[in-house]
This record gives structure tokens, C-alpha cells and sequence, in this order.
């Protein structure tokens, strides 16, 4: 039966959910305001968790930060599921031909041997760095708090997952299975990467969800991203004539301009609040962003040498600059 | 050209590991205990991670573009449904039962699974299990979002639905199904698992998607059917998983068998209590039928359950303790609780109602040794009262079972006559159970049940007892979201909207 009612009007008894009316008064809510606010469980839990009867199961205390209202952390992208992966669909349909225009055309046997060797070294072990940044993400949405902060941390992980696999087809397509290898042995045990596998090492234990998010997303990757993928390969390789990588690499670029947005809305929002938050994250951005800094320069060194500090230095510089920004004083 | 390398030809298989597993490396600066703190407490041993077998092997660049293939059909049908008020193509506003219960009860149910197996993700150690749970703690976050989405513009029209996020954390019956994800959750990694990956996706979940979106197709609610259908290849992914999980359990130690079955005994028999809400649905919710609860266990449970217990047998594994008395409970579970439920009404952000000549015919005929004997006669009598003006109501303190938070309503296996109660006194104080099955599950564990948060208890201590503030605090609107259906703003209104819409009847 189809019943045609363009011409009968039903009034609508309501327009949202209460607790959305309640949020955002009482007009049609978005669908990212009703697949977010709310929709995790509050009150009344009924059994702490065995894996540590300290803590309840949806725990705002597991963290030094302090809000009121954890649905203030809103994702300026409005990313629900639906949203997310139609985004990284069109990306992933980008990527997709930015591989096989590189592996159709023979664009990476044509790279100079020098360039390719160095964006493998510098490239390859970084999809380990990539994997203990899913890890971290899938925490801060496991035991962070809050639909509206967690789903996106879920999003983040399954993309830190996405760079690895591409960060892998990159050393498939340059080096075959021995750059996977060499780029394992070099995390493992090459001395450009030891202090960068302690840095991700340590932020596997770190069980406080919002420490972990400056350490991962703001710190490492806030410093991460603009060396490797803006200076070295976008700059660098790109000027000496190795614009290929550059293609293999565009899915990272766009993500971090993209992902950064929300990280600093996050961490402005969190800042704002009180001046106990600001100072908790202002000392954890400073121990985690020196740390960083440190931990990144061997690896940039593998491509620029004794260029190495001065870009360090300027992007920490930048790195503070965007930190001032959103109200985190270095 | 000659210059270019011949590249080595790898397997899918080999393809994915490189893409997935070889991600993972041994930490040196910290222990596996200090990065994986919670995987040995359980008890399950695991000696080697490697031997998990990849259930699926999806890329995250195959992930987004399949998922978005879905999603886009997926909001295109909902759109259209509702642009074009296709909430009056249902049977009846009645049916609508189902879909409050489901967004009240299970879709907070599908987010809790997400924040699980988000966790999961996390902390189990090895990366082929871990990026399995994280890619089902995505889907679940889709599925919570796709039936909120779906169900929204139901809210628009009908009651019962707008607070549906308050009811979640306070109205009694909603307790059942959040205390079964709030034991899940607080149970280690392993047990997770089973308790969600398994019990539930697996061996449960033939019983409460099928029928409630087999009911939805009868039913004319092309929202609900749109969401079971797009989520149904997640679900066979989730299945895949859950299956996977428990082959690698019993495979890596011996000793893993004995906790793995106690944890099926046990999860079985919690599920088996949230699946009375769905044999209440099947039986007396949905205006058209699709077959009866009866029916719906003889296919997924008897047939396909047993075919899965088979399988495992191999392993040693035993069809779940409970098995024999639930099925010998089929036969009532669905009439004790729908009276129940009529009974409670006042107290539901549903309807209820008295079932019809048809219905109960209907119920006679699928319920041949049961209906006439047991449950037609209080129905007569209900309907007695209600026709001489004194409609039978229970404002009274349901008593509600420690584990499973259901009232106790059901009946002693083998005697439906007898009410099924059961007594453990712990530590100076008494706690009742519904069943010898939550009776059991309590006394393994009696220091985490003994938590449980039950929602009578709590309206007479902190409410004094007085009804209307707990209606307030529940969310639920008096005379306008409970109550019995025959009356009510939605029957008045389906039906008028209908009118309208069929007939020249303007309202």
C-alpha cells in the first residue's frame, strides 16, 4: 500500500528527543546531535569493573581533567559514523589513484635511488608508530568519556590504522616485502628510531585518557606530521625531483589538516574551562611536545642531515605558535 | 621495462598480515604485563597470538568504501520514508511497542558494545584480535547511530520514544538489558567476549534481530527493516568474530576450557532472560505475526544453536547448563511476561493492552498445550474486570531478580502453576532470584551482584514511594506514553492520520 500525502498535513507531535531539547532547545535536532550527546550511560551502573574496582565503568576520574559537561568537547567536523565514512571514502577513492597513477606510469622506478632509499627509511617504520597511535586512540575512546569526544578517537584510530596499511602499500610499491622488513629492524633496533619507540612505548601505559590524547594526538602527531610529511616529503623529496612519494603521501597531509581542527577545538575547549585544566595540559603539551621534539629529530636527520635541527626548531616554533592559539602557553 | 624489480606475488592472506599483524612489534622499554595489564587475570591462558586466525580481512581502504556504499542507501531510504509519512503504512500504531522497546532497551545496548570493544582493542595483545575488536567497536557505534536515526522520526509522532536516554539509566525494565552490558563491561577482556562476541552476536542474536526485523517487514516499518538489513553484513562480520574468539580460546590451553564453559553457562542463561522481552514481542506486540517465540526457538535456538554446540563439541564444550530448563520454559516465558507487562503498564513508557479474540486464538493455536490451560483463563479474567470498570492494575513493588532484574514472574520449570523464587542469604542480607540459573550466576560472584543497582528499591528509598516524581525522573509523560493502547493519543492519532489519508476525513 502507498499512500501519497503531499496533500495532507500531520503536525508533528514533538520535535526531538528531551534530552536534546533539553541541549539545544526545542527545534529539529541534526543527526549528529542525536547519534552523539547523551547516548552513553550516566547513572545508576550497576557493578564496578573486576579489571579495577577503583574506577566505575564510565569513569569521569580517570583523568586530571575536570568538566562539567563532557558533551562540551563537540568535533567542530560534526562527524558521526555516516559523515566519517563517506569523508574517507572520497579520500580513500583519491588515494586509490594517486597509487595506481605512481605504480601505471613506473613513477617510483623512475625515483633516484638515494630519494627512495631515504623516504623508505624515513616512511616505513613509521606505520609501527602509526599502529601505537590506533592502540592509544582506541583507549581514549574505550575509557574517555562522553559520545561526542570518544567516537571521534574511535574515528582517529581506525585512520591511524587506514596511514599504517597505506604506509605499508607506499613500501610495498617502492621496496617489496625487505623495505617492510628493513623499515621493522630499524624501529626496533636502528638507533634514528629508539627514541621515538620509547616515546609511543611509554604512551601505551599511560591509563590517564586525556593525558594520552596530548601525547598522541596533540604532541606526537602535532610535531610528527608537519616534519615528515609537510618538510620532508613535501618539501624535500618533492624539490629534488621524488613528488611520487609526495602522491603516495597526500591521504596524511589532508588528514592532519583536517584532524588538527578537531584536536585544537578539543583542547581549547578543555583549557577554557577552568585554569586547573589549563595548567595540567599546558604541563602535559610541554613534557610531551620536548619530548617529542627530541624523538623526532634522528629521524629527520635520515633525510636532512644537518638540517635536521633548525627544521626541528621551526616547527616546534610553529608548533608552539598554533598551542598559543587555542590558549596553551609554552 | 627492463629496469623494474619483479615484485614478489602475495596471497591475500599474506597481503594482510603485512598490512595488519606485522604492525605490532615486541615492546622492550615496557613489559607486555605493563602494556596489557588485564589479559592474564582471568585465568585464560594464551600462548602464542599469532595463532589467531583473521576472521575477516578487511583494509581500512576496503572498510570506508563498503561501509559508505551502505550508508548512503541507508539515509536515502530513511529520507524518503520520512518525507513521505511512511509511518502510516504500518499495520497498526500498536506495533510501535516493539520499536520503543528496542530503542529503550537494545540500542543503548549496541553503544555499550562499541565502548567494549573499543576497550578490547585495546588492551587484548595480540594486533589481528585487536583491530577485529576495533573495527566491530565502529560498526557498533554505526548501529547505535543508524537506529536512533531511524526510530527518530517515529519520535516525531508518537510517544513512548523522547526519553529514551533518561529511561536508559532509570526506568526498571531497562535495567535488564543495561545490566546484562554493565556485567559484560565490568568482566575482563576474555569474558567480554564471550558475553558479547559470542553469546550474544552469536547464539543470541539470530533470536533478537530476525524476529524483530522479520516483524518490522510484516508490519510495514521499512525504517526498521532498512537498518536490520544494513547492518546485517556487519553482523555476519561480528558473528565471524565471536566464533573466532572462542575456537582460540579452547585452542591455546586445556585449561582455558573449564572458564570458557562456565562463561557460556552463564551468558546463556542472561541472554536467555533478555530474549523473554522478544518472545513478549513476537507473541503479543506485533499486530501481524510473523510466527510465534515458540516457532522462532525451534529454528534459531533448537536447530541452529544445536548445530553450533555440535561443532564445539570437539573441543569439549557442552551445550549451555540451562539449555533443557529454557526450553521447557518456551512454552510461558512470552505469556508470563506480557502479563506482566499489561499489569505494569502504569509504568512503561509503552502501551499494554488486553489481547483480542483474534490474538488469542491465534496464541491458542500456536500454544496448544499451554494457552487454553494456563494463560486464556487470567486473560478472560483481566478482561472481566476491565469491562465492569476496575481494570486489573498492579501498582505494587515488583520484586526484582538480583542478576537478571526481571520481576519475578516466571514459573518453577516443570510446574507453571508454582511461582519460581529463590533466596541466597549473603553476608546478613537476602537476595532473591528468578531462577536457579541467576541464583547460580549470583553465587559465583556474589561480591559483584550484590552492586547491582535495582530500580524499585531505589524509588522507595529515594523517591518515598511517590509515583508521580518517579515519573518525572523517568522521563515518562502520565496517561500520554503508558497505559493501555485502546484510548491512547497514539491509536487516536494513527488513526486519525490514516483516515486522512485513506479517506476524505479531514481531522
Amino acid at each position: 500500500m502507498h499512500i501519497d500525502l503531499r496533500t495532507v498535513a500531520i503536525e508533528p507531535q514533538r520535535n526531538t528527543f528531551d534530552h536534546l531539547v533539553r541541549r539545544f532547545g526545542d527545534k529539529p535536532a541534526s543527526r549528529y546531535q542525536e547519534g552523539s550527546y547523551d547516548i552513553q550511560a550516566t547513572e545508576n551502573l550497576h557493578y564496578t569493573p573486576t579489571w579495577d574496582p577503583e574506577q566505575a565503568l564510565y569513569d569521569t576520574s580517570i583523568t586530571k581533567i575536570v568538566l562539567k559537561d563532557w558533551y562540551v568537547l563537540k568535533d567542530p567536523r560534526q562527524f558521526y559514523y555516516n559523515t566519517y565514512t563517506l569523508t574517507r571514502a572520497r579520500q580513500q577513492d583519491t588515494a586509490e589513484s594517486n597509487f595506481s597513477f605512481v605504480e601505471s606510469r613506473g613513477l617510483g622506478e623512475m625515483l633516484p635511488e638515494e630519494l627512495k632509499s631515504i623516504a623508505l627509511n624515513v616512511l616505513i617504520p613509521l606505520r609501527h608508530a602509526a599502529w601505537g597511535a590506533n592502540m592509544n586512540n582506541s583507549f581514549i575512546c574505550g575509557y574517555g568519556y562522553g559520545t561526542v569526544f570518544t567516537q571521534a578517537c574511535m574515528y582517529q584510530a581506525m585512520d591511524q590504522l587506514g596511514i599504517a596499511q597505506y604506509l605499508s602499500r607506499l613500501g610495498l610499491l617502492l621496496g617489496d616485502t625487505e623495505a617492510l622488513n628493513a623499515g621493522k629492524a630499524a624501529w626496533l633496533t636502528g638507533p634514528a628510531w629508539q627514541a621515538l619507540r620509547h616515546y609511543v612505548e611509554d604512551c601505551l601505559v599511560v591509563r590517564d585518557p586525556f593525558e594520552l590524547f596530548v601525547a598522541q594526538n596533540v604532541a606526537l602527531d602535532g610535531l610528527l606530521y608537519p616534519l615528515v610529511y609537510e618538510r620532508i616529503v613535501d618539501g624535500f623529496l618533492s624539490s629534488k625531483g621524488g613528488s611520487a612519494v609526495a602522491m603516495l603521501t597526500q591521504f596524511m597531509n589532508d588528514w592532519f589538516d583536517e584532524t588538527r581542527k578537531w584536536v585544537d577545538a578539543v583542547m581549547r575547549t578543555a583549557a577554557a574551562e577552568s585554569d586547573q585544566n589549563r595548567e595540567v595540559l599546558q604541563a602535559w603539551t610541554q613534557k610531551w611536545s620536548s619530548r617529542a621534539a627530541i624523538a623526532l629529530r634522528p629521524v629527520v636527520e635520515l633525510a636532512l642531515g644537518t638540517q635536521a635541527e633548525e627544521t626541528v626548531s621551526e616547527e616546534v616554533a610553529s608548533f608552539n605558535a598554533r598551542m598559543k592559539k587555542i590558549g596553551i602557553d609554552l | 621495462m627492463d629496469t623494474q624489480v619483479t615484485k614478489k606475488k602475495l596471497g591475500l592472506k599474506e597481503r594482510y598480515k603485512l598490512l595488519t599483524r606485522d604492525l605490532g612489534w615486541e615492546t622492550t622499554f615496557h613489559t607486555k604485563d605493563e602494556v596489557y595489564p588485564y589479559v592474564k587475570y582471568e585465568g585464560i591462558k594464551i600462548n602464542d597470538w599469532d595463532k589467531w586466525e583473521d576472521p575477516f580481512r578487511l583494509t581500512m581502504d576496503a572498510y570506508w568504501k563498503y561501509q559508505a556504499e551502505k550508508e548512503r542507501k541507508f539515509y536515502a531510504i530513511i529520507d524518503a520514508h520520512a518525507q513521505n509519512n511512511g509511518h502510516l503504512n504500518l499495520t497498526d500504531a500498536r506495533y510501535l511497542t516493539a520499536i520503543k522497546m528496542f530503542l529503550q532497551a537494545i540500542s543503548p545496548g549496541e553503544y555499550a558494545a562499541s565502548k567494549g570493544f573499543a576497550r578490547m582493542g585495546r588492551e587484548f595483545g595480540g594486533v589481528g584480535t585487536q583491530v577485529a575488536c576495533q573495527m566491530q567497536a565502529l560498526d557498533e557505534i554505526r548501529h547505535a547511530q543508524t537506529q536512533i536515526h531511524a526510530i527518530s522520526n517515529y519520535n516525531k509522532y508518537y510517544n513512548g520514544f523522547h526519553a529514551f536516554s533518561d529511561s536508559r539509566d532509570r526506568i526498571w525494565y531497562t535495567s535488564v538489558p543495561r545490566s546484562f552490558f554493565d556485567d559484560a563491561m565490568s568482566a575482563g577482556p576474555f569474558e567480554f567476549m564471550i558475553a558479547i562476541g559470542f553469546s550474544f552476536e552469536y547464539v543470541l542474536t539470530n533470536l533478537l534481530f530476525v524476529p524483530f526485523m522479520s516483524g518490522a517487514a510484516f508490519n510495514g516499518d521499512m525504517a526498521t527493516v532498512t537498518f536490520g538489513f544494513s547492518a546485517q553484513s556487519d553482523e555476519a562480520r561480528h558473528m565471524t568474530l565471536g566464533l573466532e574468539c572462542i575456537k582460540f580460546m579452547l585452542e591455546q590451553d586445556p585449561g582455558n576450557l573449564p572458564i570458557v564453559q562456565r562463561w557460556i553457562d552463564k551468558w546463556f542463561w542472561r541472554g536467555m532472560r533478555i530474549l523473554s522481552l522478544v518472545g513478549a514481542m513476537m507473541d503479543y506486540m506485533l499486530p501481524k505475526r510473523v510466527m510465534s517465540w515458540k516457532e522462532a526457538f525451534d529454528i534459531y535456538g533448537v536447530e541452529n544453536g544445536g548445530a553450533l554446540f555440535n561443532d564445539l563439541a570437539r573441543y569439549g564444550i557442552k551445550p549451555p547448563k540451562g539449555w533443557d530448563v529454557a526450553a521447557g520454559a518456551i512454552e510461558h516465558m512470552s505469556h508470563q511476561l506480557f502479563l506482566g507487562l499489561y499489569q505494569w503498564s502504569f509504568g512503561t513508557a509503552f502501551h499494554g493492552w488486553i489481547p483480542s479474540d483474534d490474538d488469542m486464538e491465534w496464541l491458542s493455536a500456536k500454544y496448544p498445550t499451554t494457552f487454553d490451560k494456563y494463560y486464556r483463563p487470567r486473560w478472560e479474567h483481566i478482561k472481566k474486570l476491565e469491562a465492569e470498570g476496575t481494570p486489573f492494575k498492579n501498582y505494587g513493588l515488583a520484586k526484582l531478580c538480583q542478576t537478571c532484574q526481571l520481576p519475578t514472574v516466571f514459573t518453577e520449570p516443570g510446574d507453571p502453576t508454582m511461582m519460581c523464587h529463590r533466596e541466597t542469604e549473603y553476608k546478613g542480607e537476602k537476595y532473591h532470584f528468578c531462577s536457579d540459573g541467576c541464583q547460580e550466576i549470583f553465587e559465583h560472584e556474589p561480591e559483584k551482584y550484590l552492586q547491582a543497582w535495582l530500580p524499585m528499591p531505589a524509588l522507595f528509598s529515594e523517591l518515598n514511594g511517590d509515583i508521580g516524581a518517579w515519573m518525572d525522573w523517568v522521563g515518562l509523560k502520565n496517561g500520554v506514553d503508558n497505559g493501555d493502547y485502546v484510548g491512547s493519543q497514539d491509536q487516536i492519532n494513527f488513526d486519525k492520520w490514516r483516515g486522512m489519508a485513506t479517506s476524505n476525513k479531514q481531522s
